[in-house]
């Protein structure tokens, strides 16, 4: 028998405090009836003697203290789950949004999950072809991977991430990623797009939306990555699908991190925020992967907008120190109309080695970006040199850079948001730039590689 | 003694819970918690009540629940099998719970750190009736292709031993019994535990004045570690910190590697797990699994267990230090651990330092990488081992100010500094050569076997170093000015600093050949290069313009000398014939 409480001792903030309760647990979740009997939802984050300190997820706003009733439902937050959940829009708790039937569960799960035992694992080395030169080229993404895209307000991460949903496939196999979306805090009309966006490709049959909109309670964006990687893990580990997951905005989840913690008065690391965000956001980022044994996996591309472009941001910087890798959005690109904008240079892929190569794209790929990103390295250099001293003050060999930096925005970088390259497309433009420069210069790719492939473009 | 009794949980916060009615109960006592049995360990104590640092996931757990004291601190066995075992945190094998429990980590398992079912060889190396002391081999079993292990006195045991037989034990029979002179008996085991916070005794500490050699050339020629030295890598992501400690421990000359993932990437683990295994020691070519011990909690596996990962690596580091052995132990990534400590502070609800760390931050780390050191080892036969510790640290930001690179950078000599703008310009391993630093630079001639060619080496090196700090003064004037306006000389400079920058200080971990560069080839590669330089100042005295003399084709040689493979030094040492020759060609043009 569940017992009810009408002990509600204090409210503040996001949190509430019950007294007098028996046998509660940590990390358990709570049913709050109103005194006009509307239905709200908590979480238990701490227990000491017979005295509850719960999240409120939907806010605390309207509760009071004489005529609320508690409900410990003796377990942890749970999602019903079954294939039906493709297709489906529901809130960042889980709960149908899309007018839609209640779930009939296959099974429920617990939304805190599990550590993958490291040993479990199954290493990431599968080539994701995205379409987008800048990624496939330069930072291959593979199944299994987290990469996050670090964006700014103003910039078109929504573009580039529908555009990844549309267009990410495993070559050669035209197997298509479920796509789960969970949005925390973003716009109607950011949420809307990328809804649009599925609809249209005919995509939104295999997605599944968590949405929770920026005047959508700020605590319920706590549980909604949580709920969203709960569905992907059992899409990917038991319905065996390929899910790409998009949590957009990680910078809003952080602060409603940040939010409970200062209810609680605990001590503020950087910036506000908890000392505990770095192993907070661990536990969401490595859901993702894929595990020995299993067919499906999780590929993780978290969204995030930097406060003033600044990467050293705690959010941006502990993301960073988590994924495998980052794609930077960049404000000066975006300005000149290259789209998509990404800045290649501080962007990587950790995993880039490990799915590329003569079986999985090419022999040349490797020692190609190197010489890309080294030339263009040298070019941006050249480029600002030019805005200080002027072109015409530059050596004839950093205008030759500066001419491939040019070229290289125009034609590599820049794609528009609709054009799908192939990866040997890209490989081959990468090839055509590089022809200005002498075989001599080319230090990072093998002469082998050079007599090989070089030919073809210097002709032209 | 009082009697150490059960107590009841009163408060659960997150992985601290609080413990009433905890009499007897000592400071780092391991206790198991509810009916999950979650192994914690007590990190305060009150009156009665404990506060403990669980291992595990609390969710679900509540007041009232019984809290029972094992009245141990938190210990490692020691023994055979720990080579190429991997553990998690608190010394659980994660290969074992895959099998027990599935795919995901699962709460309350006790499994051994060391399998109870297998037997060893065990072959004696002392006789009956002999009088011993703590650290003393007894005997030896092979546990490993590569590796011996020594089997020891455990440390506080001395007197008569007996019942020595060769023969196959598990690690829980008796090998041997000591007699003490009071006639107590105690039996040998091939296993021994071992409190993870206690350094493990030796006779003597030695000064570390030997190099450690690592293949990398950055680190051998400018920044060499020493064997029992310690050394730190702070950097931002991106910067290759986890590319630089993986390439140390598949190529340092150590007997043994202890690899500690602590607060890891879970995929960069299953990459260590995938690829160590298939790797080939160099230096016997057999797998390089056969002499690693591997540690992995990562991120998302609990805060506390993480703290006590390193704790747990370096003791089984020590262990094998104790045979007698070279052990390096990689630690990746501290500022985890020192992250995990101020989780546990702030939520004991302490008086917080610098950044909300614990105000004990500083001598925790510092204690940590004093247990490192080359000593002369507890008991007979005499032999020396070493224990060499690499910190990765993860700066907030890059932010070299950071507490924990502070509060490292005061105790750890080398120090190799990641630069996000070499990473950028994929200058690999990204180690800035003007901000390093190592202390033991002064004992690099000596790790030669030609005593002579180290002193050469070092010369050069101090000759290849004052020119890459003058490159880093000429760039800014070049910049201004243009690199015409500079004399020939300068120019000559830029070039050579920049042919030491790509074509020796550049090194490519995935390349099958430059991966690994033997100290002789890295000694012929600088000469090489200098050589270069020095044929070139030469033809500039004679009026060769440098424009030619930079596009000369044995340049391509230069930049090619670390793809060529190790065993063919006198290759690289050959391209210093034809830069003579190819130099000479210019001097009649600029005759004429």
């Amino acid at each position: 028998m569940l017992k009810e409480y009408k002990t509600v001792s204090q409210i503040s903030g996001p949190l509430m405090m019950v007294e007098g309760v028996d046998n509660a647990k940590y990390g358990h979740i709570v049913d709050i009836e109103l005194a006009d009997g509307s239905l709200r939802h908590g979480q238990i984050l701490q227990v000491e003697g017979d005295k509850v300190l719960v999240q409120v997820f939907e806010g605390t706003e309207g509760i009071n203290i004489s005529g609320t009733t508690v409900r410990f439902l003796g377990k942890p937050m749970e999602l019903a789950v079954s294939p039906d959940i493709l297709g489906r829009v529901f809130s960042g708790t889980g709960v149908p949004k899309d007018g839609g039937p209640r779930i009939l569960p296959k099974m429920k799960l617990d939304i805190n999950g599990s550590p993958i035992n490291p040993y479990a694992r199954d290493y990431p080395n599968e080539f994701i072809q995205t379409g987008i030169s800048t990624i496939d080229g330069l930072n291959p993404l593979v199944r299994g991977q987290k990469l996050p895209i670090f964006s700014g307000s103003g910039l078109p991460h929504d573009e580039i991430t529908a555009q990844l949903a549309r267009q990410a496939t495993v070559r050669g196999k035209g197997e298509a990623f479920a796509v789960v979306f969970a949005a925390m805090g973003i716009t109607f009309e950011a949420a809307q797009f990328f809804i649009n966006d599925l609809t249209n490709t005919g995509a939104i049959e295999r997605s599944v939306l968590f949405i929770n909109l920026a005047n959508d309670p700020a605590i319920e964006r706590i549980a909604a990555p949580r709920v969203a990687l709960t569905a992907a893990g059992y899409l990917a580990f038991e319905e065996d699908m390929h899910v790409l997951v998009i949590l957009n905005d990680m910078t809003n989840y952080c602060e409603a991190l940040r939010e409970i913690s200062a209810a609680r008065k605990e001590v503020p690391g950087r910036r506000g925020f908890p000392g505990y965000l770095y192993t907070d956001l661990a536990t969401i980022y490595e859901r993702a992967g894929r595990i020995k044994g299993k067919k499906g996996s999780i590929t993780m591309v978290p969204v995030l907008t930097m406060p003033e472009d600044d990467k050293t941001h705690p959010v941006p910087d502990l993301t960073g120190y988590i994924t495998e890798g980052q794609i930077i959005m960049s404000r000066s690109l975006h300005r000149k109309a290259v789209s998509p904008p990404v800045d290649v240079l501080p962007s990587l892929s950790r995993l880039k080695d490990k799915g590329i190569g003569p079986d999985k794209t090419r022999e040349d790929h490797a020692s190609l970006y190197n010489q890309l990103y080294a030339g263009y390295a040298r070019g941006k250099e050249a480029q600002e040199l030019a805005t200080i001293l002027g072109e015409a003050a530059l050596s004839a060999e950093d205008q030759k850079y500066m001419k491939f930096a040019n070229a290289f925005e125009a034609r590599y970088i820049s794609q528009g948001y609709y054009e799908n390259r192939d990866v040997m497309q890209t490989l081959d433009l990468g090839w055509e730039l590089l022809s200005m420069f002498d075989d001599v210069e080319l230090k990072r790719i093998d002469k082998k590689l050079i007599e090989k492939y070089m030919p073809q473009f210097r002709k032209k | 003694m009082t009697d150490v009794q059960n107590g009841r949980i009163i408060k659960v916060a997150g992985p601290v819970v609080v413990a009433e009615n905890m009499i007897g109960a000592r400071m780092y006592d391991v206790v198991r918690v509810s009916r999950e049995n979650l192994i914690g360990e007590i990190v305060e104590l009150r009156g009665d009540r404990a506060s403990i640092q669980v291992y595990e996931d609390t969710i679900g757990i509540g007041p009232g629940e019984a809290v029972v004291n094992t009245a141990a601190p938190l210990s490692v066995e020691l023994g055979p099998g720990l080579i190429s075992s991997i553990y998690d945190g608190i010394q659980r094998p994660l290969d074992q719970l895959v099998a027990a429990q599935g795919s995901f980590i699962r709460r309350g398992s006790a499994i051994p750190g060391l399998k109870r079912g297998i037997t060893w060889h065990f072959t004696p190396a002392v006789e009956n009736g002999r009088e011993v002391v703590a650290g003393d081999i007894i005997g030896q079993v092979q546990e490993s292709t590569l590796v011996n292990h020594k089997i020891m006195v455990p440390p506080g045991l001395a007197g008569r031993i007996d019942g020595l037989r060769e023969g196959d034990y598990t690690v829980e029979d008796a090998v041997a019994t000591v007699t003490n002179s009071a006639g107590g008996k105690t039996p040998v085991k091939l296993m021994q535990k071992w409190p993870v916070r206690q350094p493990r005794p030796s006779r003597q500490r030695l000064n570390p004045n030997q190099v450690l050699v690592t293949g990398q050339r950055v680190v051998d020629a400018f920044f060499p570690i020493a064997r029992g030295g310690t050394a730190c890598v702070p950097g931002p992501f991106g910067t290759g910190k986890t590319v630089v400690q993986h390439q140390l421990a598949k190529w340092v000359d150590a007997d043994v590697i202890v690899y500690v993932g602590c607060g890891e990437r879970g995929n960069e683990m299953t990459d260590v797990l995938r690829e160590f295994p298939e790797l080939t020691d160099p230096h016997s070519g057999e797998p390089l699994m056969k002499r690693v011990v591997l540690i992995a909690n990562t991120s998302d596996m609990p805060v506390a267990a993480r703290e006590a990962s390193v704790y747990t690596g370096i003791t089984i580091a020590e262990y094998y230090r104790d045979m007698g052995y070279s052990v390096a132990l990689m630690a990746d990534s501290t500022s985890r651990w020192a992250e995990a400590m101020r989780e546990i502070s702030t939520r004991l609800e302490e008086m917080p330092a610098e950044e909300g760390y614990p105000a004990y931050l500083g001598a925790r780390i510092a204690s940590f990488y004093e247990r490192a050191g080359r000593v002369v080892c507890a008991g007979s036969p005499e032999r020396q081992g070493a224990l060499s510790v690499i910190g990765a640290v993860s700066p907030p930001g890059g932010d070299l100010s950071d507490t924990v690179v502070q509060a490292t950078l005061h105790v750890v000599k080398v120090f190799w500094s990641l630069q996000g703008r070499l990473a950028q310009q994929r200058h690999f391993p990204a180690i800035d050569w003007l901000t390093s630093y190592s202390f033991y630079k002064q004992y690099l001639p000596d790790s030669f076997e030609d005593k002579q060619m180290g002193k050469e080496f070092a010369e050069m090196m101090q000759q290849a170093m004052t020119l890459l700090e003058q490159e880093s003064q000429l760039v800014e004037i070049v910049r201004l000015v243009g690199a015409e306006s500079i004399s020939a000389q300068d120019r000559m400079t830029l070039e050579t600093a920049k042919s030491i920058r790509e074509d020796f200080l550049h090194q490519n971990a995935f390349h099958k050949v430059d991966t690994f560069t033997p100290i002789e080839k890295q000694h012929e590669m600088i000469r090489l290069i200098l050589h270069f330089h020095q044929a070139g100042l030469a033809a500039i005295e004679n009026g060769v313009d440098t424009g030619q003399l930079f596009k000369l084709p044995v340049r391509e040689d230069i930049a090619r000398a670390k793809y060529l493979e190790n065993d063919k030094i006198e290759q690289v040492a050959a391209i210093r014939n034809i830069v003579d020759e190819q130099v000479r060609g210019l001097y009649a043009a600029a005759a004429e």
